[in-house]
């Protein structure tokens, strides 16, 4: 009946177990629907398969960046100690990759680490501050131990009512249209 | 049939890693519950005492800022002291939670998750206390920027990084945001949980900005779970590196004592020996303290235990190496630093240093003192102070008989000495008062992760 009134978000429906998501979120998969996610407390196990997530490709963004801390790391030694300002301490040759290993393993940790929290964070989009799934009443106990199933109102098949009685058919504990 | 008659009940060989009838809501509660209630009486009080020795550290600070160096006992030839001394002993404390938030994590042992957050913030407050030291101790410290490659009009010319000194300073700097980026990264969940049960405005706002917006949506975490994957990853040889690296700046030089290679597996072992007991310390009084039994188990103590019963024997098979080597090498240098080092001037160092690492963790063999609770404290408090005389040992032992006895001497520690490594203590307390009472000290989500889901034995049947 609400429907009518509102621009709808996201259909989404409550579970109380990871056990009971991850069946339903088989189901919503083979119904055919791809604009999907779950939120939950924790990793769930096998809700990426569930939902057909594809694997995180954060792994190849930190090497890339890690190698930049490689070559960075080099050139600053190099430079600095070869190039710039050569001073000959202790008889030892301005520049070998022997001296440089410490520094260079430092750096390429260090940018790698970089890499990896703020490319998961642009990955996932954050910081966002507001997102419309926060007008949701049920959301607010996921991050202490519900468990919800979202479809999206950018998927295709996405609609108002049908979606939501098809939610319904999951035995969820709640369902809910979000308001956009 | 017959050896599985006398192989022990599943239950016995893994214990849950969740003791009591928890549901995912009442850990949630249980852990931010700390956060939540009203402050107790207690930590005001433990915050005043750690707070005023903390203000006693700034002041001896103050005071070396205004006179100099020479207001410690360092002097020649003893150059490097309780200042080097206290660095190594915090950064090695430090290294113990990271392996338990990285090494633990790569061999999948679930019992971490109970005891990692706190472990982490232990190594970062260890890590500050550490950096202070050589910041403090380069004479003038309004020009340690002088340590970095920063281009600058006042110095003109670039850092030497053929020393070891310069590595330690991007080993130890990298460790310290290194293991801040890891420890956020844990956090961003637990303080989305915060966020959603505060009520106040005050804390929706922090909460809710530290959170980053954290919504635990499956397309996110799988980003996170990869992105802490790499973090453990990457930190795991970080931190054998970085003790590893602070053991060059003694074994590359040509002192007899230092210059030897057994130091960076010597140090790493050492390093999560003395940080292991802190945790303990550290674990045994707070989880006490906030009624934490049902998720800090006595499984968990008894590991961590176990890991110094370990350790503790590496660096005692270590000590034995060394003496075995310094007469099998037949160089009467080393020969002469050893004995020095075990019947000289500070012989009362060095057998302090034996009792508290070799012989008081061996009592871990038995199963119930590694479960004693009062026990293990006072091992674990042992155990501190022995690591902390290792390094005291290794370092003055070492440089107080130069080559020549014309340049011998005895270091004594001056009053500055004594309050300066006294006000750490209290700084490292202040901070981890600060942060149990303002951060959830367990990973909730973590936590949550290795629990037994909910209705997992009635699902089978349906």
């Amino acid at each position: 009946m609400e429907t009518a009134q509102i621009t709808p978000f996201a259909a989404i429906a409550e579970f109380d177990t990871p056990g009971a998501l991850v069946q339903a979120a088989e189901k919503v998969r083979k119904a055919g629907y791809s604009k999907t996610d779950a939120l939950t407390p924790f990793p769930v196990h096998g809700i990426d398969e569930a939902l057909g997530i594809p694997r995180s490709h954060l792994g190849y963004i930190v090497l890339c960046i890690g190698m930049m801390g490689t070559a960075a790391a080099l050139l600053l030694q190099w430079w600095t100690g070869a190039v710039d300002y050569p001073l000959v301490i202790g008889g030892k040759p301005l520049f070998a990759f022997e001296f440089s290993i410490p520094v260079t393993f430092e750096l390429t940790v260090l940018f790698s680490s970089f890499a990896a929290v703020f490319g998961m964070l642009a990955l996932n989009g954050l910081p966002r501050f507001y997102h419309p799934l926060d007008n949701a009443r049920m959301t607010r106990r996921v991050s202490d131990d519900r468990f919800v199933l979202v479809i999206d109102k950018s998927d295709p098949k996405f609609h108002p009512v049908e979606t939501i009685g098809f939610l319904r058919s999951l035995n969820p504990i709640s369902t809910e249209l979000v308001e956009d | 049939m017959a050896d599985l008659a006398i192989k022990p009940p599943l239950a016995e060989l893994n214990p849950p890693l969740v003791e009591g009838n928890h549901s995912y809501s009442t850990v949630t509660h249980t852990v931010s519950g700390i956060v939540e209630r009203k402050t107790p009486k207690q930590w005001f009080i433990a915050i005043s005492i750690s707070g005023a020795i903390t203000l006693m550290m700034l002041g001896m600070i103050g005071y070396l800022f205004l006179n100099g160096v020479g207001v410690w006992g360092n002097n020649s030839p003893v150059g490097w002291a309780w200042d080097i001394t206290n660095f190594v002993f915090w950064i090695g404390i430090g290294h113990a939670g990271t392996l338990i938030s990285a090494i633990l994590f790569l061999f999948r042992q679930k019992w971490r998750t109970s005891i990692n957050r706190a472990a982490e913030a232990m190594t970062l407050f260890a890590v500050a206390c550490a950096l202070l030291f050589p910041l403090i101790h380069v004479g003038r410290p309004w020009r340690a920027y002088w340590m970095f490659p920063i281009p600058n009009t006042d110095l003109n010319m670039w850092q030497n990084f053929r020393s070891p000194l310069l590595w330690d300073v991007f080993a130890v700097s990298t460790y310290g945001t290194v293991s801040a980026l890891f420890w956020y990264v844990g956090l961003l969940p637990d303080l989305a949980t915060l966020r959603d049960r505060a009520r106040t405005r005050i804390r929706q706002l922090v909460y809710g900005v530290l959170s980053l917006g954290w919504r635990g949506s499956a397309r996110a975490w799988r980003h996170y779970e990869m992105a802490y994957l790499i973090l453990a990853g990457l930190s795991t040889p970080l931190v054998l590196s970085v003790h590893t690296i602070v053991s060059f700046d003694f074994a590359v030089s040509i002192i007899p004592g230092w210059h030897t290679t057994i130091f960076p597996p010597y140090f790493v072992a050492g390093a999560i020996f003395s940080g292991f007991a802190m945790v303990v310390t550290l674990m045994v009084i707070f989880r006490y303290a906030f009624q934490l039994e049902d998720l800090v188990t006595i499984k968990h103590l008894e590991n961590m235990n176990i890991v110094m019963l370990a350790t503790g024997s590496i660096v005692g098979y270590a000590y034995a190496t060394e003496l075995f080597i310094a007469w099998y090498s037949g160089n009467m240098y080393e020969k002469f630093a050893f004995l020095n080092r075990t019947t000289g001037p500070y012989w009362w160092a060095y057998w302090t240093m034996v009792s508290c690492n070799v012989i008081s963790p061996q009592f871990f063999w038995f199963k119930k003192l590694r479960r004693n609770i009062p026990f293990m404290f006072v091992i674990s408090i042992f155990v501190n102070i022995g690591m902390w005389f290792e390094r005291f040992v290794i370092i003055v032992t070492s440089l107080h008989r130069d080559f020549l006895p014309s340049s011998w001497g005895y270091f004594r520690p001056t009053f500055v000495d004594v309050c300066t490594f006294i006000g750490t203590l209290g700084f490292f307390t202040t901070l981890f008062l600060l942060f149990v009472r303002f951060l959830p000290m367990i990973a909730i989500s973590e936590v949550k992760g290795v629990m037994p889901a909910p209705g997992a034995s009635e699902r089978g049947q349906h």
